[in-house]
């Protein structure tokens, strides 16, 4: 371990092609957003962004990319602790299911949720019918298009952090008289702390950026269903000049909300 | 087994010299309306018949859509908007290499689930807020022309979702999620019965003008002439009035 370091640091140059290999990676991601800086409307842009179209949208991608990650960590979590703890038949099938939102386009994820959930679905008419709740076209159906898309990424980070944390710790800690609670609160939460934190900003992010399950299955209605992504999507075809507004909000608040985390909580990583 | 490889190896290359040998050739990039979907999709198949080196892509989408796309560059040979307006717009940017043509004309229609489950009569039901009511967004055409009806009905609708193009707007019908929608003539017979249509009056209804022109930046100029040719030919046009499509 130390003579590893040791080499490691003596090393004077990186490789050269190693470099430009890397600068080219990290091009795939500056470039096109330079291409976004390039188109935006700056002398435009505070009478833009005070347009009722862009606060509307921003607020409610704030409020329901919060409430898919509060519901992620209520009901994603526990998940993670039974694929992780629990030894049950059909586990690599739950693992299965759990990753499928990642990795079927998210309009597909629209259409399933429609025809699970919707007014006439599986799930959704007979609890319309004993409730009264209709999701498709609501606010709350943004949150569960997004909870459905963005969930993934806690439960998996948190389930691998769980496999690795040496369940012996726990052991001791109930074996010198913890509670469930204190165990959990004391050992097992500091120990999985970066990777749970890491999992939350990867469910948030994802959520704030969700676009095809959400117009697919919520519909789009300002004020109501229409998230940033949203607005973006339909000001594209009308007016540019908001659309690049709409994408440098995003792209701001997504950046700023990476960066802070990453200095503060995510230096593990 | 290494002869079967031969002959097959020389046939390939036999008609990789004849296809070079032909005038016409390679990928046709047809970008079209959203609502030309089914009809295109059989213009296609007819066009190939008669052109069979033409390998024929439709690009489909919000004529507004399609018309972004064409002013930021992306290739294409053909456009076919929903209205006149995406068009000009391509027009004026120089983005034609002739004029527009008007190919067919198609009027709006209420779409409704089967049977009508919330009894929809009318434009005025567009206002009853129990229903769950669906327009296009108003940039694209279908939500542009569903405003405008509404507004010669003076029927101010309560809406609960304005779709990105026509087809996202009749999936949600057909699954019966919304009560009523306005889409195209054209639309509903797709369905071929999932989505019934009301008829909404000739005085108050719109009716949608289809340009479509080859474009200045056309990879295959050759095969764009002759697929515009052949949607204004009698063929081309019986397809397209099979699919509910009116002529201009």
């Amino acid at each position: 371990m130390t003579a590893d370091r040791l080499v490691g640091r003596r090393t004077r140059r990186p490789p050269t092609l190693l470099i430009i290999l890397g600068a080219i990676g990290l091009a795939v991601f500056v470039v096109p957003f330079a291409g976004l800086l390039a188109r935006v409307p700056w002398s435009d842009l505070p009478a833009l962004l005070a347009g009722d179209v862009v606060t509307d949208a921003l607020r409610l991608s704030l409020v329901t990319s919060l409430a898919a990650t509060l519901i992620a960590v209520v009901v994603g979590i526990p998940l993670a602790w039974i694929m992780a703890r629990l030894e049950f038949p059909g586990r690599s099938l739950v693992r299965g299911f759990v990753t499928l939102p990642l990795v079927v386009p998210p309009v597909v994820g629209g259409a399933a949720l429609l025809f699970a959930l919707g007014r006439r679905g599986l799930v959704g008419e007979p609890l319309n019918q004993a409730t009264g709740l209709l999701l498709p076209f609501s606010t709350w159906g943004v949150v569960v298009a997004n909870t459905f898309v963005a969930m993934p990424f806690l439960v998996i980070t948190v389930e691998g952090a769980l496999r690795n944390l040496d369940e012996r710790y726990e052991g001791a800690a109930a074996s010198l008289g913890a509670g469930r609670w204190t165990v959990l609160r004391r050992v097992t939460l500091p120990m999985i702390g970066p990777s749970l934190v890491a999992g939350l900003v990867l469910t948030w992010a994802r959520a704030f950026g969700e676009f095809g399950a959400t117009i697919t299955f919520a519909g789009n209605l300002q004020g109501r269903t229409q998230t940033l992504p949203l607005a973006v999507f339909v000001a594209m075809e009308s007016d540019r000049d908001t659309a690049v507004a709409l994408s440098l909000v995003m792209v701001v608040v997504s950046l700023a909300v990476l960066i802070a985390l990453r200095e503060r909580w995510w230096k593990a990583l | 087994m290494r002869d079967v490889r031969l002959i097959v190896t020389t046939c390939v290359l036999g008609l990789v010299i004849a296809c070079s040998g032909s005038s016409m050739g390679g990928e046709l990039l047809v970008s079209a309306a959203a609502s030309l979907t089914d009809a295109f999709a059989e213009v296609e198949s007819a066009f190939e018949v008669q052109n069979p080196e033409v390998d024929v892509v439709l690009n489909l989408g919000s004529s507004s859509a399609l018309r972004e796309q064409i002013l930021e560059g992306a290739p294409s040979d053909v456009f076919a908007s929903a209205n006149t307006s995406n068009m000009d717009q391509v027009a004026e940017a120089g983005e034609l290499s002739g004029e527009a043509e008007i190919f067919v004309t198609n009027s709006l229609q209420i779409a409704v689930p089967t049977g009508n489950p919330a009894d929809v009569t009318g434009l005025e039901d567009f206002a009853r807020e129990e229903l769950l009511i669906g327009l296009c967004t108003e940039d694209v055409p279908c939500g542009d022309f569903g405003r405008q009806a509404l507004d010669n009905a003076g029927v101010t609708p309560s809406i609960d979702t304005n779709e990105p193009d026509v087809r996202a707007l009749l999936t949600k019908i057909e699954a019966g999620e919304l009560d009523a929608g306005i889409t195209y003539v054209t639309d509903v017979l797709s369905t071929s019965g999932i989505v019934e249509g009301i008829e909404i009056p000739a005085e108050v209804n719109v009716v949608a003008e289809y340009p479509i022109a080859t474009l200045a930046g056309a990879p295959n100029p050759d095969a764009a002439a002759a697929w515009v040719d052949f949607v204004l030919s009698d063929a081309g046009r019986a397809i397209l009035i099979s699919y509910g499509f009116t002529s201009p």
